[in-house]
C-alpha cells in the first residue's frame, strides 16, 4: 500500500512540485477543525483548553504561510514581517490565555472537585 | 511519472527502487519535508480529538505543535518556529502537569463524551473543514507554486521590528514606510498584558484553605458516590485504596 | 558528501542523499552514545578519586576502560519489566522522547567551523527550546509508571526545569547581545583569537553571568545538587524507578547527552567555541591555506578544542555532584528566583551598558573583532533599507503599492 502510494502520480506530484500557500492553508484548516471539534466534544476542561491551542495554532499556520518569503516570494502577495509578528503575538497571547484558563480550572476544581465542564452550571437559571 | 501497476509480490523492492531511482533534481526536498511535517501535525491534531486520556491528549498536542514548528521553519519563519517550541512546549508542559495533578484519581482520567455529541461534532467539523478547504483552494493566486527564496534570514529584521525599527520593506522617507511602523507599542502592551495575566492567574489560583471542606461537601452532593468516598478519604489524609495514583499530589487538602 | 557519493561512487540521487543523511545522524548518535560510555566511566573514576577510592580497575586493563561496555552488555541482557498498572504506550514511549529531545538539540550545535548539522539562524534559541522538551519524557515516564515515587520525581523535575528556563534564557541572551546574532557559528567566530577575546573575559558582567549560567545549566539537566527528580534518599530512584534494562539506559544517555550539550553551549557562548586559548591555527599558518588539507586540519583542531572544553565542563559537573549535598526543593526555588534570576537580569543590563559605553573594551589596542555596533542598526527607521541599492528599494516599494490598493 505504501508502495502504491509512493509510486502514485499524486505523491509524485506532491514531492516534485514546490508547495504553495494553499498547502499550508489546508494544514491550517485541518488543525483548526480538529481544535473546534476538540472544544465541542471534550468534557474535560483541560481538553477544551487543548482545543483552543489547536485553533490558535491553525490560525498561526495561515499567518506564517502568508508571511513566508518562500511561498510568496515576489513580495506582492506576501504579508512580509507583519505576518510573522502577528504569529508571535498570537503565541504570546495563547500562553497568557492558557495561564488564566488554568487558574480558572484550578479554582473550579477547588470548588467542585471535578474538571468536568458540564458540572459548571451554578449560574443556570 | 512512475508506472502505476505493481505486481503484489514485488511491492517493497519496486517502490524502494522507484524511490531510489528518482533523481535528486526531481525531488523537491522542501516539499518532501513539508509533507512529512504536515502529515505529523494533522495526524496528531486528529489524535488529540480522538484520545480520551488527558495525558495522552497532551502528548499528541505537543507532537502536533512541534511538527507545526517544523512547518514554520520550512516557511522561513525561524524565530516563530523556535518560539513555538519554547512557549507552546512550556505552556503545554504546565498543562500536562495540571492534567496529571487534577485527574490523578482514576474516575477523572477520562471523562467520556456521549455518542450523540461525537456524531454531531463529526458532522459539524466535516462541514467546517469542507468550507475552509473550499475557501483555501478557491483563490488561484494561493495555489501558485512557491517562487521565492529562503536566503534572507528573517530573525534579525523581526527583532528590529519589535523594538520599533523597520529594516525591511520600503525605503525610509517614502509614504509606504510611514504606514508600516514597527511593533514597539504592541510589544510593550503585550509585555504588560503578560505581567497582568501572571498576577491575575496567581491571584485566581492562590490557595484557599478554608474552602476545602466545602469543596468536599459540594463534591459529595454532585458527584456519583463511587469516586467521592475515595476522594473524601484522601481529603482526610487517609490512603486511597482504589487507584494507584491516589497518593499523588492531591490539591484538596484536609480541613486545617 | 552527497557530491562525493554521486560523483565518485556513482550512486543515484536519492540513495546518495539517504546515505549521507544516515551517516550524519549516526555520527551525532555516536557522539551521544560513545560520549555517554566515556562519561559514565569518567564519572566512576572521578567519584572514586573524590571519595579516595580507586573505582573500576579490572574490566579491560588497569584503568577499567571497558567497565561501561560491560555495563551496557549487562543492561542489554536484562529483563524489560513494566508495572502492571502502567500505561503501556506512554511507558514505552517516554525514554525515546527524552532521548530524541537531547539528540535533536545536537542538530544546531556547531562542533567546529562548518562542522554543524544544520546552521540555524536562531540556533541558540532552538537549542534552549529543544532542551526543554526532554522533561516531557520524564513527566510521561513518571505518569505512566503508576508509581508514587515516579510521579513525585516527575512533578519535581517539571517544576524545576520550567523555573530554571527563565534565568537560563537570560544568561544565554548576554552573549547573543554581544555578538548581535543568535547563530552559534557567528557567536563563536566573534571570539576568535587569543583567550581574552572570549566572552567570559569580555567584561565583569559576562564573567558573573557565566557562573550563573553554570548554575542554571546544572539545574536544568537535573544534576546534583539539583537532582531532586531522582533523589534516591527519598524517592528510590525518582522518575525512572520502574525502568530497567535498555529503556533505563536511554534515560541515562539522554542525561549525559544533555550534560554534554549544555557544556558545549557554555563553550560556544562564553569560552570561544572552537577557538583555542591560543590561536594555534593562525600561528601555524594553517588558516592561510597552505595546502589542500589545511581547512581539514583547522577543523580538526577546532573539533578537539570544543570537545575538550565541553568534556571539561562535564567533568566539572561530576566534581560538583560528588562534592555538594543535595538541596531541598525550597532551596532550589530560592536559588532560582531570588538569586539566579535577579543576578542574571542585572548582569544583562550591565553588559548592555558596557557594550554601549565601552564598545572597544578596556584595551582598544588589543583588538576585538566583534566590538563594533552592527552597521545600520541605530540609524533610525529604514536605516538599512535606505542603504540598499535604489533599484531594489524601488522594487519593494512597487510591490508594496500593489498589495495596498
Amino acid at each position: 500500500m505504501i508502495g502504491a502510494f509512493a509510486a502514485s502520480p499524486l505523491f509524485g506530484f506532491l514531492i516534485t512540485e514546490p508547495v504553495s500557500v494553499a498547502h499550508y492553508l489546508v494544514v491550517g484548516a485541518i488543525m483548526f477543525t480538529a481544535g473546534v471539534a476538540c472544544m465541542a466534544t471534550k468534557r474535560n476542561a483541560l481538553g477544551v483548553l487543548m482545543g483552543i491551542e489547536l485553533v490558535l495554532n491553525g490560525a498561526n499556520v495561515n499567518f506564517v504561510a502568508f508571511a513566508s518569503p518562500y511561498l510568496a516570494g515576489d513580495g506582492a502577495r506576501s504579508l512580509g514581517l507583519d505576518g510573522q509578528a502577528i504569529a508571535v503575538f498570537v503565541i504570546v497571547l495563547a500562553a497568557a490565555e492558557a495561564a488564566v484558563a488554568l487558574a480558572i480550572t484550578l479554582n473550579f476544581y477547588n470548588n467542585h472537585a471535578t474538571v468536568d465542564v458540564d458540572r459548571a452550571d451554578d449560574l443556570k437559571g | 511519472m512512475i508506472p502505476a501497476p505493481i505486481a503484489p509480490q514485488l511491492i517493497a523492492p519496486q517502490w524502494l527502487l522507484a524511490m531510489a531511482a528518482l533523481p535528486v533534481a526531481a525531488i523537491n526536498w522542501h516539499s518532501f519535508f513539508f509533507l512529512l511535517f504536515a502529515a505529523l501535525a494533522c495526524g496528531f491534531a486528529v489524535a488529540v480529538v480522538a484520545a480520551t486520556n488527558v495525558v495522552r491528549m497532551a502528548l499528541y498536542l505537543v507532537l502536533s505543535l512541534a511538527a507545526t514548528a517544523g512547518l514554520f521553519l520550512l516557511a522561513g519563519a525561524e524565530f516563530v518556529g523556535a518560539m513555538q517550541l519554547m512557549i507552546y512546549v512550556g505552556g503545554t508542559l504546565v498543562l500536562l502537569v495540571f492534567g496529571v495533578m487534577l485527574t490523578a484519581q482514576a474516575p477523572f482520567v477520562s471523562i467520556a463524551t456521549s455518542g450523540g455529541d461525537r456524531v454531531m461534532a463529526g458532522v459539524v467539523g466535516l462541514a467546517l473543514l469542507g468550507a475552509l478547504l473550499l475557501a483555501s483552494l478557491s483563490v488561484p493566486a494561493w495555489r501558485a507554486p512557491a517562487s521565492g527564496s529562503l536566503a534572507e534570514p528573517a530573525a534579525t529584521p523581526l527583532g528590529m521590528a519589535f523594538v520599533g525599527v523597520r529594516v525591511d520593506g520600503p525605503a525610509a522617507g517614502t509614504p509606504e514606510a510611514a504606514v508600516r511602523p514597527g511593533y514597539l507599542l504592541p510589544f510593550e502592551i503585550v509585555s504588560v498584558h503578560l505581567l497582568v495575566v501572571l498576577v491575575g492567574a496567581a491571584y485566581l489560583a492562590r490557595a484557599k484553605r478554608r474552602k476545602t471542606q466545602r469543596a468536599i461537601d459540594v463534591a459529595a452532593s454532585v458527584e456519583p458516590p463511587a469516586s467521592v468516598a475515595e476522594h473524601a478519604a484522601i481529603g482526610r489524609g487517609q490512603v486511597g485504596s482504589g487507584s494507584v495514583l491516589s497518593g499523588g499530589p492531591v490539591l484538596t487538602g484536609g480541613p486545617r | 558528501m552527497v557530491e562525493f557519493l554521486t560523483n565518485t561512487v556513482g550512486l543515484s540521487g536519492l540513495l546518495a542523499w539517504t546515505i549521507a543523511a544516515i551517516v550524519s545522524a549516526v555520527l551525532v548518535l555516536n557522539v551521544i552514545a560513545g560520549g555517554a560510555l566515556a562519561f559514565i566511566w569518567a564519572e566512576r573514576k572521578v567519584s572514586a578519586r573524590i571519595q579516595d577510592r580507586l573505582g573500576p580497575t579490572r574490566t579491560g586493563g588497569r584503568f577499567g576502560w571497558l567497565q561501561s561496555v560491560a555495563d551496557g552488555i549487562k543492561l542489554l541482557a536484562k529483563e524489560d519489566l513494566m508495572p502492571e498498572g502502567a500505561d503501556g504506550l506512554l511507558f514505552r514511549l517516554a525514554p525515546y522522547v527524552s532521548f530524541c529531545a537531547s539528540f535533536c538539540a545536537f542538530i544546531a550545535l556547531p562542533f567546529a567551523f562548518d562542522v554543524v548539522g544544520q546552521r540555524l539562524n536562531v540556533a541558540v534559541f532552538f537549542v534552549v527550546a529543544v532542551l526543554g522538551l526532554e522533561v516531557f519524557g520524564v513527566i510521561l515516564a513518571g505518569y505512566a509508571s503508576a508509581s508514587k515515587w515516579s510521579l513525585f520525581g516527575a512533578m519535581r523535575e517539571a517544576a524545576q526545569v520550567v523555573s530554571y528556563e527563565v534565568p537560563l534564557g537570560m544568561c544565554v541572551v548576554v552573549p547573543v547581545m554581544l555578538a548581535g546574532s543568535m547563530d552559534m557559528v557567528t557567536i563563536a567566530e566573534k571570539q576568535a583569537g587569543w583567550f581574552w577575546n572570549w566572552y567570559l573575559f569580555h567584561d565583569p558582567f559576562t564573567f558573573v553571568v557565566f557562573w550563573v549560567y553554570v548554575t542554571c545549566a546544572v539545574a536544568s539537566v537535573n544534576r546534583a545538587p539539583f537532582d531532586l527528580a531522582e533523589a534516591e534518599s527519598e524517592l528510590v530512584a525518582g522518575f525512572h524507578t520502574e525502568y530497567s534494562g535498555l529503556r533505563w539506559s536511554y534515560f541515562f544517555m539522554a542525561e549525559y547527552g544533555s550534560m554534554f550539550l549544555v557544556s558545549a553551549m557554555a563553550a560556544v557562548l562564553f569560552l570561544g567555541g572552537w577557538n583555542g586559548p591560543i590561536p594555534l591555527a593562525t600561528l601555524l599558518g594553517l588558516s592561510e591555506g597552505t595546502g589542500d588539507t589545511a581547512p581539514y586540519a583547522v577543523r580538526l583542531l577546532g573539533l578537539v578544542n570544543l570537545v575538550g572544553k565541553a568534556s571539561l565542563g562535564v567533568i566539572i559537573m561530576m566534581w560538583i555532584r560528588w562534592t555538594l549535598p543535595r538541596l531541598r526543593i525550597d532551596q532550589v526555588m530560592t536559588t532560582c528566583l531570588k538569586y539566579c534570576t535577579p543576578i542574571a537580569a542585572v548582569m544583562f543590563a550591565g553588559a548592555m551598558l558596557w557594550k554601549i559605553t565601552l564598545p572597544g573594551g578596556l584595551m582598544p589596542g588589543v583588538g576585538r573583532p566583534g566590538g563594533e555596533i552592527r552597521e545600520g542598526w541605530l540609524e533610525g527607521p529604514g536605516g538599512r533599507a535606505a542603504a540598499k541599492p535604489v533599484a531594489e528599494g524601488e522594487k519593494l516599494a512597487r510591490a508594496n503599492r500593489e498589495v495596498t490598493p
